[in-house]
């Protein structure tokens, strides 16, 4: 589905089904570039069970226009605008990587409007490397190729996403590439340093959380390398967030889809509890 | 996974898509020969069904021994994903089937497995599918062919049977030029001698019958996706980029960014003409290709030997290897094939059909048989048999003569093949015309 957010063409996946915003609304945010693809099963499963779903692209990445966002918070002010643009007052959001840092700050920033908050593959802070900025504006395809095999925890991840006979590594890779030549970044960056820019200089989080009022998930992966779970302790603490971990690695949705999926209904079945 | 790369291609190719069996602990990849797949509730067989949740409902779409395969030969090819079929032939007809329908237009090099060539030619013609074919290195006759309802560039990474080098770089630049993406067969080279992702080429196939397989035991194919081509952006693409009323609407593009082609191509291809592998074929060529790097390395190292020991003889007019510093795609190999130009080749006895005749008769080692890259050495003459539907004039456009004869180098010693081909070429000379 495609609206105007800010005078920009904004795309979102309606999971297979026409966006109804008068049923309950799940809004999916991807991390770094990434787009809506990754949460194919997810974003059909819940349409197709009583929910609208809107999985962005954000700014810049997959359908959507550019140019890029600069911050987590210019970030979650574009999403809730697009929620505006949809016509949904409130919503679930689930968040990938730095798509969990846009939940939490959209969560801090309207808490009426999201019901409830999950965090997949999330840590705060997320710094990210001096060493692999400077891959990603530098050689950004070699930094791709690191960032894959951090990402990943096997070369044998079952049942494969979104179906058997997809390879995880290659599948991570041409998106990324894909999304790395659809747009530039801000200020001569490339878009993957503008992505890995972005979550390192988030630095709101445990202010964000605060303000937070619905009932918080961290979703883990036990072996993530790249936002690794003992990196979530403060965030999960100021968040009195239930966490849930699961046996992948960063890329949780196509590692691990049906562990994610139960551990989604779970969360969005915790009752709504607006503190 | 420790390290900041990938897993090497050896590596790959013994592990990719495959951990020890978590119900029994079987390290070797397991046979499923079961036709389908046990339900959890009626929930998750329809959430299986309308592709909510991954998983294998029915072996004609997909099985676990099947889908390591197609993820091992994914991962050695550096694609998104893959999907195994009944054959080669199979595989190219799901390519062209997902992507073209009547009314279509393919260009296609004309150096082609003889097979290829009448499926483009006369089968897919009769459902309105109609291909220009062009000399592979004829870069001008491609850009030429290309037509508003051109859908597909296709070719052979070495032409069958003259081994005429496909300049994928060149080929697939000018695809793209024109939106269009670029199918290539890599039965001759597999991954080990080249990864035509890596030179621009969208789409591969394989008939892993052959070098991926090994043993001469199977028929099967794989056809793989290299998730680089942006079906929407290209806007000839329909099947991909629009609701297909076959599966509720679905947008494969929107789906899946990257794997929309082989989404269609297993909901569509695969599920309605139903050329699928059978388990035990999928088991058979992992077998092989857990020794791929092995068996590649000493193909190429026993057809060099070959191929100068008939460059040499009185007897041979020609060889046709590019390797060879006569052979009009030598730069080319040098440049794409660095680690060889597998272990098929074609080359010319001097003297009549008669000569030939005896030559092949002659031979021991060397079975007469119609197949190539098995771990046994091969031999076929193409005019009578591979290539025997076509015409004179198909025949010489694909650089086969009446007298050329084609050799699959296997894996025996290399003194033994070569007292064999000596032997054969000496029966030869003494057959009179």
């Amino acid at each position: 589905m495609e609206l105007i957010v800010d005078s920009r063409k904004a795309y979102a996946y309606t999971g297979g089904k026409p966006f109804d915003p008068t049923l309950p609304c799940i809004v999916f945010v991807h991390g770094a570039l990434h787009d809506h693809s990754v949460w194919n099963l997810l974003a059909r499963w819940f349409a197709h069970h009583g929910h609208a779903v809107l999985a962005v692209d954000q700014p810049a990445h997959g359908r959507s226009d550019g140019p890029p966002l600069a911050s987590v918070e210019a970030l979650a002010d574009w999403t809730l605008a697009l929620l505006d643009a949809a016509g949904v007052a409130r919503a679930d959001f689930v968040g990938h990587s730095m798509g969990s840092l846009v939940g939490l700050e959209a969560a801090a920033r309207a808490p009426l409007r999201v019901n409830h908050l999950v965090m997949v593959a999330t840590a705060y802070p997320m710094k990210v490397s001096d060493a692999l900025l400077t891959t990603a504006r530098e050689q950004p395809l070699r930094a791709i190729d690191m960032v894959n095999v951090f990402s990943h925890s096997s070369i044998a991840s079952k049942p494969s996403f979104p179906g058997p006979g997809m390879w995880l590594h290659g599948s991570n890779r041409a998106l990324m590439r894909r999304m790395l030549a659809g747009a530039p970044g801000l200020d001569g960056s490339n878009l993957f340093e503008h992505d890995f820019r972005v979550c390192d200089r988030y630095a709101n989080g445990l202010q964000a959380a605060a303000k937070v009022r619905c009932p918080v998930t961290l979703v883990l992966g036990e072996r993530d390398q790249m936002t690794t779970p003992k990196h979530t302790r403060d965030i999960a603490q100021a968040l009195r967030a239930h966490t849930v971990t699961l046996p992948a690695g960063h890329t949780l949705m196509t590692e691990a889809p049906d562990g994610v999926l139960n551990a989604l209904r779970e969360a969005l079945a915790r009752p709504v509890e607006h503190s | 996974m420790p390290g900041a790369a990938d897993p090497g291609f050896d590596t790959l190719a013994l592990h990719a898509g495959a951990a020890p069996d978590p119900a029994t602990g079987a390290r070797a990849v397991p046979i499923h020969l079961t036709t389908s797949f046990v339900f959890e509730s009626s929930e998750h067989a329809a959430s299986l069904f309308n592709l909510e949740r991954s998983g294998h409902v029915y072996s004609r779409i997909s099985n676990p021994t099947n889908a390591v395969l197609e993820e091992r030969v994914a991962a050695l090819e550096g694609g998104v994903g893959a999907i195994a079929t009944a054959s080669g032939q199979a595989a190219l007809h799901l390519a062209v089937a997902t992507l073209a329908g009547a009314g279509s237009h393919i260009v296609s090099s004309s150096a082609l497995y003889g097979g290829s060539h009448n499926l483009l030619h006369y089968t897919l013609a009769r459902f309105g599918i109609e291909t220009t074919f062009v000399k592979p290195g004829d870069i001008d006759g491609w850009r030429a062919a290309i037509r508003p309802n051109t859908k597909l560039l296709f070719g052979e990474t070495l032409g069958n049977p003259g081994l005429d080098v496909l300049d994928t770089p060149t080929v697939s630049a000018l695809a793209h030029e024109h939106g269009l993406p670029l199918l290539v067969d890599s039965t001759f080279t597999t991954p080990w001698l080249m990864k035509p992702f890596d030179h621009g080429a969208d789409l591969v196939f394989h008939s892993a019958t052959k070098f991926l397989s090994g043993h001469g035991t199977v028929i099967g194919g794989v056809l793989v996706d290299s998730g680089q081509f942006d079906w929407d952006r290209s806007g000839r693409f329909p099947e991909l980029s629009q609701g297909y009323g076959g599966f509720h609407g679905m947008v494969f593009s929107e789906e899946s960014t990257v794997g929309a082609f082989l989404l269609r191509a297993r909901r569509e291809g695969l599920r309605d003409f139903g050329a699928c592998m059978s388990p035990h074929t999928a088991w058979l060529i992992l077998q092989g290709i857990e020794t791929l790097p092995l068996r590649m390395a000493r193909h190429v190292e026993n057809t060099r030997k070959v191929v100068a020991f008939l460059a040499a003889h009185p007897m041979v007019s020609s060889v046709g290897y590019p390797e060879l510093e006569g052979h009009p795609s030598h730069a080319l190999a040098k440049k794409l094939l660095p680690r060889g130009c597998g272990s098929v080749f074609s080359f010319d006895i001097k003297g009549s059909r008669a000569q030939g005749k005896a030559f092949i008769e002659s031979l021991k080692l060397f079975s007469h048989l119609a197949n190539v890259g098995d771990c046994r050495s091969l031999v076929i003459h193409p005019a009578s048999t591979t290539h025997f539907r076509m015409d004179d004039a198909a025949l010489a456009q694909a650089g086969i003569g009446p007298g050329t004869i084609r050799l699959s180098i296997g894996l025996e010693d290399a003194d033994d093949l070569i007292d064999d081909l000596k032997r054969a070429l000496k029966a030869a000379e003494k057959a009179v015309a």
